[in-house]
């Protein structure tokens, strides 16, 4: 018993070491303001890595994911706004850089496609259970035919 | 059933399309680069092969020429060197940013392998590449007479990419500058 809860213990140690280890990559940038700090995370969970594609720069362990890094470290360093800094990856790697695209012309389709696609099925959908309705009361019998029926399952005929 | 119930239908089918396209285009790791018809970013860091001598963005302005980034560690470099020199026989106007590299090894690789370069500038710690939003080596720009960056290509320049890609451009642009 004690060797299975040994066992337990070690292994939770050993996920939690494996968690941390998985953790984004920290460079030991020194910040002066825990707030600094919170932006410098922020702003590099914000940006994606041009080389990887599909990771932030504050994940990928790539070359040019540690240079940006540095970049952001040394914009908050000399006091620019997020915006600024955000502008600053945006005029060299374009809109790529951005995780949320931005509103703009361009973008539009790709904001509300989807929801606009949702809407149109619906409606058409709207518009065919209507008819389909439609249809359907007009298959109803009226009270003649419907005696008839009656009489027919009651055996009389 | 009406003609304009299929509108959906049709719709799924168009988009279907562009994402095919998009998902199977050639290159689609390649992003657009951010900076065309951009001057080229200011600059000012030593010459591969001589440290004493400071190159600005001005300086190398006034012509038009290719800038290749490239760097000794990289491989594709390697595969790419064989065509660049055959370009500066052919009196292509190459520059060099030489990315993030040992200057010692960098000055290697110029003196065994031969230098297409008219020179290179020693980008050590990579910050020229960001301002050109390079993120790998090689990546060869197009830049104009009056410094504008007009054309970008991402990975080896060859025969293909040449003839296709950056010969028409080059030559419009010489043409254009009389």
């Amino acid at each position: 018993m004690l060797q299975v809860i040994r066992y337990v213990i070690s292994l939770l140690v050993f996920s939690l070491w494996a968690m941390a280890a998985n953790a984004a990559a920290i460079d030991d940038y020194v910040f002066e303001t825990p707030e600094q700090q919170s932006r410098f995370i922020r702003l590099t969970t914000e940006l994606r890595c041009p080389q990887c594609q599909n990771q932030s720069i504050a994940d990928s362990n790539a070359t040019i994911s540690e240079d940006l890094r540095r970049e952001v470290y040394r914009l908050i360093d000399e006091g620019r706004e997020d915006q600024d800094i955000i502008r600053f990856m945006q005029e060299r790697y374009g809109d790529f850089v951005l995780y949320k695209p931005r509103l703009n012309a361009q973008t539009l389709l790709l904001w509300f496609g989807p929801l606009f696609l949702l809407i149109l099925a619906l409606g058409v959908l709207a518009v065919i259970v209507k008819r389909h309705r439609k249809t359907a009361q007009s298959s109803v019998l009226d009270t003649a035919e419907q005696d008839e029926l009656d009489n027919i399952l009651d055996g009389k005929q | 059933m009406k003609k304009w119930t299929l509108v959906p239908l049709v719709l799924f089918l168009v988009l279907s399309l562009l994402f095919y396209r998009a998902l199977f285009r050639e290159n689609k790791n390649d992003l657009p680069s951010a900076l065309l018809n951009r001057p080229l970013p200011e600059f000012q860091l030593p010459a591969v092969l001589n440290p004493e001598r400071l190159i600005t963005a001005k300086e190398i302005t006034g012509q038009v020429f290719l800038l290749n980034v490239w760097g000794s560690w990289c491989v594709a470099c390697r595969v790419e060197h064989p065509y660049l020199m055959e370009l500066a026989d052919q009196g292509v106007t190459i520059y060099g940013v030489n990315y993030k590299d040992e200057q010692a090894d960098a000055r290697q690789w110029l003196k065994q392998k031969d230098d297409p370069y008219v020179l290179s500038v020693a980008d050590v710690d990579g910050r020229l590449g960001i301002d050109l939003g390079v993120y790998g080596a090689p990546e060869t720009f197009l830049v104009d007479q009056q410094g504008m960056i007009r054309y970008k290509h991402i990975g080896i320049v060859d025969k293909r990419v040449w003839e296709e890609d950056l010969k028409p451009r080059y030559q419009a642009l010489q043409k254009e500058s009389g």
